[in-house]
């Protein structure tokens, strides 16, 4: 019998890609003041993938679900993404979480959500980004699928489900790539290649207002999201003196010979 | 009362990252090593030499061959519990990146990913936001785990002393996910994640045939590796473990040559600690020429067939 897929797709608001974060001037925080924030590129990519499996074959997906916890702008994301075409969204509101204290909300913590989330409504597919463009922990998918007990396959550069549920995918590893199965249900972590996200017309934003959305909390989940971690300091990285320039392919070798890297 | 520090590392017994010992080593405290899989008592025998370690441990048993992560978070946890550990590291590599977060879910501690530096035995520097954000943190976790950014520790020294070589305790999980096939690249050139120079191609390249014509006869001048953007590897000029950037692969070479890659932010994040840092771009105003020690404005098509031939004599 041809598996039925319930998929949640956890989602991240982040500061968009193309900016470069900078430390406030009091070093305590990274600046977000009038910063441009986005669906996690990786996030995007895990949205993409559960409607391209929607699309693949008739009645393979049930439902698309999105979930994001942070503060209430976490719901930015999971317009993005309903506008994308995921069915309903649930904002896991935290207290205490805003853009300056992102850091404050850790990957074993959105786990332990996302684990008693899962349990409550059920699901046999999570697809989620392999990261975090902003902590870059790469984590949160790993975490899930050691507590809900369920495989995992992480940096997937494609995803294919048969009618016995058996899910292949294909990761990208150090030396290339490699491919594993697993029957569902499974966690999988999204990586650059798996798909290009597709473009939102302003049509589909319109339709995703209508979407449902839900709110929970933390207690309403009964888990302790209190961090293990204290950001004792924030910096700038050592600053590289760039900008000298030669004007001929012999000027470089001489400078390289000079500075011994030859 | 004082805790007794006792760190685990825990390497990939195929390929395993020496300079994790050089991290480990930093928390004080006697050092073990964890290898697992058909190679592990001939890569315990090598790793017994390097300075720092104690003791090896190894689970001599195939099921970890492909570091399925179902069947070794739970090894190494029974490890860390058998063994009093207090500090787990892991090689922050497509192998310990998978495996060690989900250890330490089962272990309720929030690993810290990547670090370049051991501050003390809780508290850690690693890069955030692209390495645009440098992050000093303290864990307040009674078992920390950590993966270890390889290219920013140097290489542990190989001695003539043998720590003792024993079993680990192997509760040989199930392993629910199979193992299919790979596709590696095998090369005979320097690999991408050690090597001492790096000669790494992007977009300006065009297509295929011209990195291949352009990039491989310039490693092979400098004896380096070849690394690309992730531009060129989406359009197929090179294969996806040669991409060097944010979520590829970062390296920290002798000396980086950046050709035809203009430097976006998420490609800097992946080579800005290079020693020395070469461009060739024929677009003056590319960002790559703000972290470039040496910048070359010209066409790579004429320039670097000319430094390959100049270097070769």
């Amino acid at each position: 019998m041809p598996p039925r897929l319930n998929i949640i797709v956890p989602v991240k608001r982040v500061i968009d890609y193309a900016i470069k974060p900078r430390v406030n001037s009091a070093k305590n925080i990274v600046e977000t003041n009038g910063v441009k924030f986005s669906l996690n590129p990786f996030c995007e990519i895990a949205v993409e993938e559960a409607i391209r499996l929607r699309e693949s074959k008739k009645d393979l997906v049930e439902s698309i679900t999105l979930v994001s916890a942070g503060s209430a702008k976490a719901q930015d994301a999971l317009r993005s993404g309903l506008a994308m075409g995921a069915d309903k969204a649930t904002l896991i509101e935290c207290p205490g979480i805003d853009d300056a204290k992102s850091l404050s909300l850790e990957p074993l913590a959105v786990a332990k959500l996302l684990k008693a989330y899962i349990d409550k409504e059920g699901a046999n597919l999570v697809i989620l980004g392999k990261q975090a463009i902003d902590d870059d922990s790469n984590q949160t998918g790993q975490m899930l699928a050691g507590l809900l007990n369920w495989p995992q396959a992480t940096n997937a550069s494609n995803v294919a489900v048969d009618d016995d549920g058996i899910v292949s995918v294909t990761r990208e590893v150090d030396g290339g790539s490699e491919t594993l199965s697993a029957p569902l249900p499974i966690v999988i972590t999204t990586d650059l290649r798996l798909n290009v996200p597709r473009y939102t017309k302003l049509q589909d934003i319109m339709k995703a207002k209508k979407k449902k959305t839900d709110k929970l909390t933390p207690s309403d989940l009964g888990v302790d999201i209190a961090p293990r971690l204290e950001v004792v300091s924030l910096s700038d990285p050592p600053k590289r003196l760039g900008g000298s320039k030669v004007d001929s392919v012999d000027s470089l070798i001489s400078k390289l010979k000079d500075v011994g890297a030859i | 009362f004082s805790r007794s520090l006792a760190s685990l590392a825990v390497l990939e017994a195929s390929a395993p990252s020496y300079n994790v010992i050089s991290a480990a080593a930093k928390v004080g405290g006697p050092l073990t090593v964890l290898l697992a899989g058909s190679s592990a008592a001939t890569a315990a025998d090598a790793v017994s030499k390097v300075e720092g370690v104690s003791k090896v441990i190894i689970a001599a048993n195939h099921a970890y061959d492909h570091g399925l992560a179902e069947n070794f978070a739970p090894l190494i946890v029974e490890n860390v519990k058998a063994g009093d550990f207090t500090h787990v590291f892991a090689p922050a590599s497509a192998f310990g990146k998978n495996v060690l977060p989900r250890a330490a879910a089962l272990l309720d501690s929030q690993q810290i990913s990547d670090i370049t530096e051991v501050t003390s035995e809780d508290t850690f520097v690693r890069p955030i936001y692209a390495g645009n954000v440098i992050l000093t943190v303290k864990s307040s976790d009674f078992i920390k785990l950590i993966t270890v950014r390889t290219s920013a520790f140097p290489e542990p020294t190989v001695g003539s002393g043998k720590a003792s070589i024993e079993s680990a305790v192997d509760p040989n999980a199930p392993a629910t996910a199979a193992f299919v096939s790979e596709d590696l690249t095998v090369s005979e050139r320097p690999d991408l994640g050690s090597a001492k120079k790096v000669v790494s191609g992007g977009r300006g390249l065009k297509d295929k045939e011209n990195f291949d014509k352009v990039m491989y006869p310039l490693a092979d001048a400098l004896g380096a590796a070849v690394g690309a953007s992730r531009a060129a590897v989406d359009s197929g000029f090179a294969d996806n473990s040669l991409q060097v950037g944010q979520t590829g692969k970062v390296v920290a070479p002798d000396l980086y040559v950046a050709v035809g890659i203009s430097g976006a932010i998420q490609h800097l994040a992946g080579m800005k600690d290079s020693k020395t840092i070469v461009a060739i771009n024929k677009d003056a105003d590319a960002p790559i020429f703000e972290v470039a020690d040496i910048g070359l404005v010209a066409d790579l098509f004429e320039a670097v067939p000319e430094l390959t031939e100049k270097v070769k004599n």
